[in-house]
């Protein structure tokens, strides 16, 4: 189940990063089913950067969650690619806005989390920044552990809550 | 054998009290101590029309007694005459049981309502050491349990008792996938009583007495977009909205003369402390840093703050004179320390202190140096919020078992642990409100 999907968003993440011009072609040569026919042909026309449908197409635009190692606050690289989207998605959208929820998790006391939920979404807004975004486009917000994912006590589970969160609340 | 079967029956027992206190809180002593001072509670005769309520006196200061673990009461079953006045106490019965002191009383109609009177004797001397009398009006019989429980603990150990207290705490009900009920209680100190002052979707954090017992400053997400913190008045229920700055406006906490509140603020780009003067709502900056400063807490006197800051690295415990000036580290031992808060003497210092993934409740003796400064008195592994009895006897803190979050108030010395818990939901963030006037 997992395998193939990840192959899916891999092929479209190439399709997206490829230029333009030849993209159009590729859906012809190619018999995929039709779905992803549609989905791919829809991509290639919006590489414009400013329909809004790109946002929920484009696997890059459609990630949006940058994972943490424990207390700290340093962006990881497979998080790069995706906030430099992000960051150029907030550049040719001059009306689009970001609300970035910073969170923790649950180790450590709560108000010192959330300080550290602060961090990690000042961490994402950074790069946003530095890739293409304005400063007030992009809203920091912090829940420190108060918005947890998943509640065990255990590592797969802190991993998956110590992260910051771009919540578009305006796309374009 | 024997062992295991006194286990089994205790385990029933306590499968009992838990469903005859559903709306109360669990109540479960974990530890004892030797040294514990061993005193009998005879249960109080009622010579009183008509029976008001459910309360028995003389189990709840039984359990308020044995919760602050400098007593050992003599369990229920074991008290085997009842004397409800000091002239009907058998001394040569209670010297043969190995009891320090004994505590008879009786409850009588008065008018407007009842009227309790209690006496505590000395075992060995034979000599009566506490006579009173006190009203009590339909409905406020545990109220009067825990003075009783006062003055039975201040008599003996000379310092003032602090059962007739209260406690806020918040809890988390989830009500369906992402949908949850967050909420503020206020109970007796131990866990009866509940009020749900005020609740909401969205989360709260850090509930904090004002010094009068009469407000809760707390920090509240139910605004889009950013924290809150409001000082709400219990009696009216009426909130004042004190800081909604972008950013954190998180830890709030009073002065001891309740005129200032320290809070967090993150308005200028990263958590700095911040004093609020309530009256003129001037605010002042006291830390300028880049790293995370937080969770302060004030020394006695007013005149000091205690806070947390990772400007070393990893969160430590500083403090900071309010006029402004260095920050001073104050935590020495351990990798992680955070959260802390100061008895009211400010000898001790109680604090949160985490190592690889525990987290215990550390208390800090700032009278003795050396290894005895330091003493865990909680098993961890995530336990946070430690706030100390306004007499400095126990503490309250929030732990985790399993799934959910349950509440602990531990003898200072660590060696009696009572769990207050909600049956249902997610509870945390206690603090232990100041003396009440009797």
């Amino acid at each position: 189940m997992n395998t193939p999907i990840r192959v899916l968003v891999l092929a479209l993440a190439v399709a997206g990063l490829g230029a333009c011009a030849k993209k159009t072609v590729k859906p012809e040569e190619t018999s995929p089913p039709p779905t992803s026919t549609t989905t791919q042909t829809t991509a290639t026309q919006e590489e414009s950067w400013t329909n809004p449908a790109l946002l929920d197409s484009k696997p890059c635009l459609v990630s949006r969650v940058a994972y943490f190692d424990f207390d700290q606050t340093t962006i990881k690289s497979e998080a790069m690619e995706m906030l430099q989207c992000h960051g150029k998605w907030l550049a040719a959208n001059p009306g689009a806005r970001i609300s970035l929820e910073g969170h923790a998790d649950e180790r450590g006391t709560r108000e010192y989390n959330l300080g550290l939920g602060e961090r990690r979404g000042n961490a994402v807004r950074d790069l946003l920044l530095a890739n293409g975004g304005r400063s007030e486009q992009v809203a920091t917000v912090s829940y420190g552990e108060e918005r947890p994912i998943c509640t065990d006590s255990d590592e797969s589970c802190w991993s998956k809550n110590r992260r910051a969160e771009i919540v578009y609340t305006a796309k374009q | 054998m024997q062992r295991i079967i006194n286990a089994l029956f205790l385990l029933a027992m306590l499968g009992l009290c838990r469903t005859g206190m559903a709306q109360g809180l669990e109540i479960d002593i974990v530890n004892g101590r030797e040294a514990a001072i061993p005193v009998t509670i005879v249960p109080f005769a009622w010579e009183a029309a008509a029976m008001p309520d459910g309360t028995s006196i003389d189990q709840v200061v039984r359990a308020d007694l044995n919760r602050s673990g400098q007593f050992r009461v003599l369990r229920k079953e074991d008290v085997i005459e009842l004397p409800a006045r000091g002239g009907d106490i058998k001394f040569p019965t209670w010297k043969m049981m190995k009891q320090d002191y004994i505590v008879v009383g009786r409850v009588q109609t008065a008018e407007g309502g009842y009227r309790v009177e209690f006496e505590l004797h000395d075992v060995l001397k034979q000599q009566s050491l506490l006579s009173l009398a006190l009203p009590v009006r339909p409905g406020e019989f545990r109220a009067v349990s825990h003075q009783i429980a006062d003055l039975v603990y201040e008599k003996i150990l000379g310092v003032r008792g602090a059962f007739f207290t209260r406690i806020a705490y918040i809890t988390q009900k989830r009500l369906g996938e992402g949908k949850f009920e967050n909420a503020i209680w206020i109970a007796d100190s131990d866990g009866f009583n509940p009020q749900r002052i005020v609740w909401n979707a969205e989360p709260f954090l850090s509930p904090a007495w004002s010094p009068d017992g009469k407000s809760l400053a707390y920090v509240s997400f139910e605004r889009q977009g950013g924290h809150t913190i409001y000082i709400h008045e219990l009696a009216t229920g009426s909130r004042r909205l004190v800081t909604s700055f972008k950013g954190i406006n998180g830890a709030p906490t009073f002065s001891p003369d309740g005129s200032t509140l320290a809070v967090t603020l993150s308005k200028s780009g990263n958590p700095e402390i911040y004093t609020l003067n309530l009256a003129s709502n001037n605010l002042t900056q006291l830390t300028r840093h880049f790293a995370i400063d937080t969770e302060s807490a004030w020394m006695p006197g007013g005149n000091s703050l205690l806070f947390t800051s990772d400007r070393s690295g990893k969160p430590q415990i500083y403090s900071l004179p309010v006029s402004g000036g260095t920050p001073e580290r104050v935590s020495s031992v351990g990798e992680y320390n955070a959260r802390a808060s100061a008895s009211y003497d400010g000898r001790l210092l109680a604090m949160v202190q985490g190592s690889k993934n525990v987290y215990r409740i550390a208390v800090v003796d700032r009278e003795r140096g050396g290894a005895g400064a330091v003493r865990l008195i909680s098993p961890g592994p995530l336990d946070e919020s430690p706030s100390f009895a306004p007499n400095a006897s126990m503490v309250l803190y929030a732990a985790r078992e399993g799934n959910r979050g349950v509440l602990y108030a531990a003898s200072i010395d660590g060696s009696v642990r009572q769990r207050l818990a909600l049956p249902d939901g997610d509870v945390r963030e206690p603090a232990w409100g100041p003396f009440r006037q009797r």
